[in-house]
């Protein structure tokens, strides 16, 4: 247990080293070790819960079970793989004159900061805690997201800051409700931690329920990036700096589809009605269509893959939503397979950039011939992302259309076309500047694309093998979530 | 519901309500910052009297630390920090002609119509008492929310999205007496940390766009212009 305290103070005192240390010239390196100790005590702690299951603090202050301890290892190895990656991208463009000392501390310090908030969402008991710390990861990466300074990095944060905020103010409006759901039964004591919820459900009024659930959708949503509710995310994405983009891609959208399967468990616990699943569904879907056909329309590059997490994010809270054991298990899994291959994506993207000079897609081409390793790296991450076998997000999205064709088989041709659709949106982008005529004076930078290969070796072998201890977690998250076992 | 047969509490809570509803009405309708800025402070003190109020008949001595917070956060910095902003860009003698403002205040009316209808269901395990003080905080929050849509400074948009904080803050101190004190001082700490970044971000979009006019930023869009 002591390991959650570890893995709190790690990017707390790396907060405060790099608010005063973070411009010295190797403090890449260090952010790299602050997140790589950070792995070390995660990984500990899903030693801990392999033992024991399901692990409550004394205090009840923090609850690690099978759904959280994987996300919280995804976090730290994410986390651990992009600082990687950022210790020579900032120093490059610090090196063009983007940054300054002060902002670099701003970065590094605020780097860690948004980790902090992303393990006290996962680690948290506390649904009150839950949403604080959800809106303390908005109030870390919003300067990130106008580090440049460029008037429309600053529109991108001031978007990003005025809709995060707002929608998720709807979340601990859905919060109190819950609490007063809670307080109105009587009776119990520390009526805000999920487990003491989870363990009464049955006597919160469901109706209540359902109403705060709404709101909990609505603001945990807005985070997610679901449809009507996405406009932030593929400005706050282009904008913010490339590392930024790949864990609020990666890590943050997780967290907030994480809070809100947590706040389903509590309804279907109370209710018995399919409500909060078919929000869900209906959510998902609309966010997963409107998304395919944006990413036809797209110029930059890091606005084309963000809609494509809108898309996938899309998808997972359509099959949360369905609710059935293999549809959690295909969702559990595609969270995973997602989040790593997007983070390589946007690192991959990140050099490619670098490399042209530009995020415009126009002007990005023959990254192949220019430096071969960026090219395969984002030709083969794009073949992940769009679900080609044997990758792993193939795997998931094969489960996900089952799971459908199973429970609502006439939604089955919508999942495919999008699918389809997407595929042509991401290609007809990706060829010409993969192969494209490599234009003059292109140049290779260097690179480090050992996080790209390490994302992609992991997400090719999740989609040939699951590992065991990894297969049980999922099936044990997915008996706690759907309530029987995957398959 | 006969008022007179209620306690002193309750019925205070009920004015309360009300007034904290009106002020959101009066700052949806304002089109000077200053003004609007001192309604937002006015609902600051109604807030930190109903938590002093709570606190006192109930006993309950976290809910006085959570007044005292209210009564700095919301009726002295963030208001004077407006305030400031609104001085040095020396916009605090422009009005803002407000487009179709009869209909924003009837879509005002009509949201605070729809929050009740939206908390119905609570009236069968609780009071009416109850769902008029919900109702009211949610359409405070809906509120916020139009006073944001219906403006176009950057100051009015933090007042709208502060006034929206201040409807969950009521709803929390009235249906459940408070959150518990970890999730208060937490919430406490994430609005203070965002008025200090709306300070920033003021700074930031003056020196970019010369102007707190949010109409003006209007880089990023789906489409090609």
């Amino acid at each position: 247990m002591i390991a959650v305290y570890f893995v709190l103070l790690i990017p707390f005192g790396g907060i405060v080293f790099f608010a005063f240390a973070g411009h010295k010239a190797d403090t890449g390196k260090l952010n790299v070790r602050f997140n790589a100790i950070c792995l070390l005590a995660t990984i500990w702690l899903a030693i801990n819960v392999l033992d024991q299951n399901t692990i409550l603090s004394s205090g009840k202050a923090f609850l690690i079970d099978p759904f959280n301890v994987y996300l919280i290892v995804l976090t730290a190895f994410v986390g651990l793989t992009t600082s990687i990656f950022s210790a020579p991208y900032m120093a490059h463009e610090k090196d063009l004159g983007k940054l300054t000392d002060n902002r670099l501390k701003l970065y590094y310090s605020m780097y860690q900061g948004f980790m902090l908030a992303m393990y006290l969402v996962l680690t948290t008991n506390n649904m009150g805690v839950m949403w604080v710390a959800m809106e303390g990861a908005t109030l870390a990466t919003v300067l990130l997201v106008s580090l440049y300074r460029t008037p429309e990095s600053i529109e991108a944060a001031w978007k990003y800051f005025i809709l995060c905020g707002v929608g998720i103010a709807q979340a601990l409006f859905g919060t109190i409700l819950l609490y007063y759901a809670a307080v109105q039964v009587g009776g119990i004591e520390n009526s805000l931690l999920w487990s003491v919820l989870y363990e009464n459900a049955n006597k919160l009024n469901p109706e209540i329920l359902e109403i705060a659930f709404v709101f909990m959708l609505i603001g945990y949503g807005t985070k997610i990036g679901l449809v009507p509710l996405h406009n932030w995310l593929p400005d706050a994405h282009s904008e913010g700096p490339t590392p930024m983009s790949a864990v609020l891609s990666g890590l943050l959208l997780n967290d907030a589809l994480y809070a809100v399967v947590r706040n389903k468990m509590l309804v279907d616990g109370a209710s018995h009605s399919e409500t909060a699943g078919h929000l869900m569904m209906g959510f998902g879907l609309l966010s997963f269509l409107v998304a395919v056909f944006f990413l036809h329309r797209q110029k930059d590059i890091k606005r084309l893959f963000s809609y494509s997490s809108i898309e996938h994010m899309g998808m997972m809270t359509f099959a949360f939503g369905i609710g059935s054991s293999l549809s959690t298990f295909a969702a559990l899994l595609h969270m995973t397979v997602h989040s790593l291959t997007k983070s390589a994506i946007f690192v991959t993207v990140g050099h490619a950039s670098q490399v042209a000079g530009t995020q415009s897609m126009s002007k990005i081409r023959g990254l192949i011939k220019t430096q071969p390793r960026i090219g395969w790296g984002l030709l083969i991450g794009t073949i992940a992302i769009a679900g080609f076998p044997p990758f792993g997000v193939f795997t998931s999205e094969f489960l996900v259309l089952l799971a459908t064709m199973h429970s609502y088989p006439w939604l089955t041709p919508l999942l495919l076309l999008g699918i389809g659709i997407a595929f042509a949106g991401l290609f007809r982008h990706l060829q010409p500047m993969v192969y494209g005529d490599k234009p003059e004076g292109q140049l290779p930078i260097e690179a480090n694309l050992w996080p790209v290969m390490i994302h992609l070796a992991l997400v090719l072998w999740l989609g040939l093998a699951i590992p065991g201890f990894l297969a049980n977690w999922f099936s044990q998250a997915t008996i706690l979530i759907s309530g029987s076992a995957p398959l | 519901m006969n008022i007179g047969h209620q306690d002193f509490y309750t019925q205070a809570i009920l004015s309360m309500a009300a007034l904290v509803g009106l002020t959101s009405f009066l700052m949806l309708g304002q089109g000077r910052l200053l003004r609007l800025i001192f309604v937002f402070a006015l609902q600051g003190v109604l807030l930190t009297v109903t938590t002093a109020l709570t606190a006192y008949s109930l006993d309950n001595h976290h809910l006085y630390i959570s007044a005292v917070l209210t009564l700095v956060l919301k009726v002295m910095f963030i208001p004077w920090m407006l305030r400031r902003q609104v001085l040095l860009m020396n916009i605090h003698r422009d009005i803002e002609a407000l487009k179709n403002n009869t209909i924003i205040m009837l879509g005002g009316a009509s949201l605070m119509v729809f929050s009740y209808y939206v908390l119905h269901p609570i009236v069968q395990t609780s009071s009416t008492i109850m769902l008029n003080a919900l109702a009211v905080s949610l359409s405070v929050v809906l509120l916020g929310m139009l006073l944001m849509i219906s403006h176009r400074q950057a100051v009015a948009h933090v007042v709208g999205f502060m006034s929206i904080e201040n409807g969950l803050f009521f709803a929390a101190i009235v249906a459940t007496n408070g959150m518990p004190m970890v999730v208060e001082l937490g919430i406490a700490f994430d609005v203070l940390v965002a008025a200090v970044l709306f300070g920033i971000f003021f700074f930031h979009i003056r020196t970019s766009i010369d102007s707190l006019d949010v109409d003006r930023l209007n880089r990023l869009h789906e489409v090609d212009k």
